[in-house]
């Protein structure tokens, strides 16, 4: 296949305007040395009938959600996705656009920017949100600098219990600046006031911001109130790490006194897409505003009078600021954020709050199930949508033996826990959306027996 | 429309307004149903024992169906897109994406298909990125690559703790970065996240980066040097082997920016012109749709010996006679760990390799030779109207400037691009790269037809005759777009980031 319009005539017609031979001519500025002067190695091309026929194959041997029931979580979750939504993102408009540099004809963009942040705004408690951010790890790694930033100190302080993809991403962000993360080891699941006032109190003043989530790895609730209150009294920020879900149903982070909420946004109407591309979103207070990473979009007014957006408070960025913008991001995850604004469109407040609520009905129902197939909750507390549970079985290799029973009855079963938590080598996070029926829950209690008993 | 206090009418395809979303909200409309859940007997307080939960709801729009489909429709509507026009911002290759992409990145068995399942279940995406990174490695001329970094800039803040955690690796704690000045912005933000001090170089009067000046700036404190190629007025640095060979003696990594890729596929590789490191924007160069901002990806190739260091996991492949199976590697020590969660855009992954599978490496070198066949086919067209800072060949993009136009008319290039847009073109990127005065970048990509290239050149000749007839013309423009110039300093000033709720 080949996109490109031009005829032999067009080409001849060009090089003739430009008094050249053959393309070639065109290139004489690359030294012949660094010329490739071979083909590429690549594959032979196909046409639209054989890559249907090679990508069909390669789609074939990954255990999807239409083919399985999916019962892993960890940030990804296979959630309730309205129609509607692929059909407007599929709109040439929408998906074939760039950064709204030109206001005047990307006021579609703009508009649908302001919605998504308002909507961000009313989820968080929070004044302030950008037009969203690559991921909920990259999100939350730079709201990390921020706090470095605002508090000039160099530290960030986290419990075990946020997520381990999100504490490497945290690390990995303050390397550049020489920051360090300290972690907090949170052996009953939770994190407690307690154990943050006596993290704090070990290195004073060193603390830029504390991060938790919200709720955390494990599903469980996070006092997140009491955390906020004492990450404070160190004059260290708080920031939360949310599920948007969850968001429908439990106070808002802001409300509970976090300074930074930030979190991924695939369960709000997003492809699981094998964990990507979904979107951060990233919500602060007020006083953070000039601070706050990436694009924000803002209302104002045309010559004429007429209300309009733009996007604003551009001197933050890497394109005006450069070397002292506040974060390099260029390109975000704009088309993931407008299904979201979309996805909460078609839900309200009302829809996502039954989301939310069925979120946690129908975990719990399932947890009592599989307390009743011996798969004990590892911890206690009260969890959202998904649960530790320590398989029956005691071999140590009881999560595989579940994973392959479950890959063969159509299951996955749940996502593994021991290369981040040894000490859970016998466990798996199990997650139970609004999506998941009784029929199913039967299913993976079964497949845990069966895997306990063969 | 719908909004109280408006005159009537003004709907369909003669409104060119669409109020918010909340002002299609009333108190108890509903949208889609949710499941409903299996365990209503389950009772919420309880089993959230301890737990605040929300006493107000959060400020969401109340609205139907219907109402959404057509808001969001009537939004679409008021954006230009590369679907609906010509779209020659610079930098940015905006040409046509092929719609094949859409449908094999939305096949269940990618789109549905969870990040945590077992290896074995998930061969099919692993072999994908396997065989996506090995041709991403044949293009760049490097060794291995990461698929992880989500867009460029986040490909270039990998490279650049890579190029940290080389030289620490190597008992050096190098601090400068240096970067020409025509860089592109993304450049000295990223080396400065990275911990780095940005050392910025000037440019030739060829455009290329001031050798002389390079040369005086490398020294054993330099960790690195990052480079564009074709830089970004569109020229390629003819001096970049000799650029290497003195970056390579001072100890320096030698990096490339691949935002501008689309001009030497199969032509030219950076492996060969002796960079270290490369990184891909997967959007602009392999054609996955740029979503208004985004999601894109930026993989990052490197050399072999710095392998090691790049983001966990990588894919690996083992083989067992004809059988091939693939697992992720997460046990690199000298990883600098990861960059995001899970393992990549992966959706635009499955674009971008349909891409290169689509074009196999004829295709691939005729985008590029269409490319820069098209923009120094338009750039002779434009530099009839507007000066040509640096008269040469081109590669995929030419900058020309305003200046002189300005000189005689007193209109500048925001006025030239303002007035693009009632012609009904997108305008060029304006005001970049800074080394040149009043630019306008122009990338044209190779999907375009030599027609749209006339016409283009055409409108940009009427604009400059106005600008010497009725320069209050391009500075009143643009007056047939939905809104006209809007306030951009009000609203620095004041922010208002959201609508009120309802």
């Amino acid at each position: 296949m080949y996109y490109g319009p031009h005829t032999e005539e067009d080409r001849q017609a060009m090089l003739a305007f430009l008094g050249a031979e053959t393309v070639e001519d065109l290139f004489a500025d690359i030294p012949a040395e660094l010329r490739l002067g071979r083909p590429l190695d690549l594959p032979e091309a196909l046409d639209e009938t054989a890559l249907r026929r090679l990508f069909r194959g390669l789609a074939a041997k990954n255990a999807d959600a239409d083919r399985f029931v999916v019962f892993a979580g960890g940030g990804v979750a296979d959630h309730y996705v309205p129609a509607a939504i692929a059909p407007l993102l599929a709109r040439g408009e929408f998906l074939t656009a760039y950064t709204p540099y030109q206001p005047e004809v990307s006021q579609g963009t703009l508009a649908g920017i302001v919605e998504f942040q308002t909507m961000m705004c009313e989820l968080t408690g929070l004044d302030v949100a950008n037009a969203s951010m690559y991921d909920g790890a990259s999100a939350t790694a730079e709201a990390a600098l921020l706090a470095l930033d605002q508090t000039k100190r160099s530290r960030i302080l986290c419990p075990d219990t946020l997520p381990p993809d999100v504490r490497a991403t945290i690390r990995t962000y303050l390397s550049g600046p020489g920051g360090e993360v300290d972690v907090v080891p949170c052996p009953e699941g939770s994190f407690t006031s307690e154990r943050l006032q006596a993290a704090l109190a070990a290195r004073p003043g060193a603390y830029a911001a504390v991060v938790v989530g919200y709720p955390n790895y494990f599903g469980i609730v996070e006092d997140l109130a009491a955390l906020c209150e004492v990450a404070h009294r160190a004059g260290a920020l708080a920031i939360a790490y949310c599920d948007p879900i969850a968001l429908g149903l439990l106070e808002s982070p802001g409300a509970l006194g976090a300074d930074v909420a930030v979190g991924d946004g695939q369960p709000l109407g997003n492809a699981m897409s094998f964990g990507g591309p979904s979107f951060g979103f990233f919500a602060a207070r007020d006083r953070f505003i000039r601070r706050m990473p990436g694009r924000i979009a803002g209302l104002t007014r045309d010559l004429s009078g007429r209300e309009g957006s733009v996007l604003t408070l551009q001197t933050r960025e890497q394109h005006i600021r450069r070397a002292r913008a506040t974060s390099n991001i260029c390109t975000n995850n704009a088309l993931n954020a407008l299904a979201a604004a979309i996805y909460l469109a078609l839900l309200g407040p009302a829809g996502l709050r039954e989301v939310a609520t069925a979120c946690v009905q129908n975990a719990h129902a399932a947890m009592e199930r599989l307390r009743a197939a011996g798969a004990r909750p590892a911890f206690p507390g009260p969890f959202f949508k998904e649960w530790v549970v320590e398989l029956p079985d005691p071999r140590e290799d009881a999560v595989d033996r579940v994973l392959a029973v479950g890959l063969a009855r159509g299951v996955v079963a749940g996502t593994p826990l021991a290369r981040e938590y040894p000490a859970l080598s016998r466990h798996l996070l199990v997650c139970v959306t609004e999506a998941r029926t009784r029929e199913e829950v039967e299913r993976l209690a079964a497949v845990i027996e069966e895997a306990a008993s063969s | 429309m719908n909004g109280e206090g408006q005159a009537p009418g003004a709907v369909g395809l003669v409104g060119l307004a669409e109020p918010s979303i909340y002002a299609r909200s009333r108190p108890g409309r509903r949208g889609v149903r949710p499941p409903a859940g299996f365990a209503p007997e389950v009772d919420v307080a309880d089993a959230l024992l301890g737990v605040r939960l929300r006493e107000v709801p959060p400020g969401l729009p109340e609205t139907s169906e219907p109402e959404v489909v057509r808001h969001f429709t009537r939004l679409s509507q008021l954006n230009y897109a590369v679907d609906t026009g010509f779209y020659p911002l610079g930098s940015c290759t905006m040409k046509h994406n092929p719609r094949i992409g859409e449908e094999l990145a939305q096949l269940a068995g990618f789109a549905r298909l969870h990040p945590a399942v077992p290896e074995e279940a998930a061969q099919g995406a692993l072999e994908l990125m396997w065989r996506l990174e090995e041709a991403l490695c044949e293009i760049s001329g490097m060794a291995r690559a990461t698929l992880q970094p989500a867009a460029g800039a986040q490909g270039e803040l990998c490279g650049m703790l890579i190029v940290r955690a080389y030289h620490a690796s190597r008992g050096e704690g190098r601090r400068k970065v240096i970067v020409p000045d025509s860089a592109h912005g993304t450049n000295p933000a990223t080396a400065a996240m990275a911990g780095f001090e940005v050392v910025e170089v000037p440019s030739d009067a060829r455009g290329g980066v001031d050798v002389g000046a390079l040369s005086r700036a490398l020294d054993g404190d330099t960790a690195a040097l990052m480079l564009t190629n074709p830089n970004t007025l569109g020229l390629f640095d003819e001096n970049i082997a000799e650029i290497a060979r003195l970056t390579h003696e001072a100890g320096a990594l030698l990096y490339y920016d691949g935002a501008n890729a689309n001009a030497i596929l199969g032509v030219s590789r950076p492996g060969d012109m002796g960079f270290d490191i490369v990184h891909f924007n997967l959007h602009k160069t392999f054609s996955t749709p740029h979503g208004m901002g985004g999601p894109g990806a930026g993989p990052v190739a490197v050399r072999d010996f710095l392998a090691p260091f790049l983001p966990v996991p990588v894919v690996e492949r083992r083989r067992e006679g004809s059988r091939e199976t693939f697992r992720f590697d997460w046990d690199r020590p000298q990883s600098i760990g990861r960059l995001r969660s899970h393992y990549g855009n992966f959706g635009v992954l499955v674009r971008a390799y349909a891409y290169i599978r689509a074009l196999g490496a004829e295709g691939l070198r005729r985008v590029s030779e269409d490319a820069v066949l098209n923009a120094n086919y338009l750039m002779r067209l434009v530099a009839r109207d507007f000066d040509l800072p640096y008269d040469r060949l081109c590669k995929h993009e030419f900058v020309v400037s305003a200046k002189g136009l300005r000189e005689r008319t007193g209109v500048r290039a925001l006025d030239v691009a303002k007035r693009l847009l009632d012609f009904g073109y997108h305008p060029p990127t304006v005001y970049f790269p800074l080394i040149v005065e009043e630019a306008m970048m122009v990338e044209p990509t190779e999907t375009e037809t030599k027609e749209t290239l006339d016409d283009f050149a055409r409108a940009l000749h009427a604009i400059a005759e106005e600008a010497a007839r009725e320069p209050d013309r391009l500075r009143e423009a643009p007056t047939r777009t939905p809104v006209r110039r809007l306030d951009e300093a009000g609203a620095a000033r004041r922010p208002v980031v959201r609508y009120p709720a309802g």
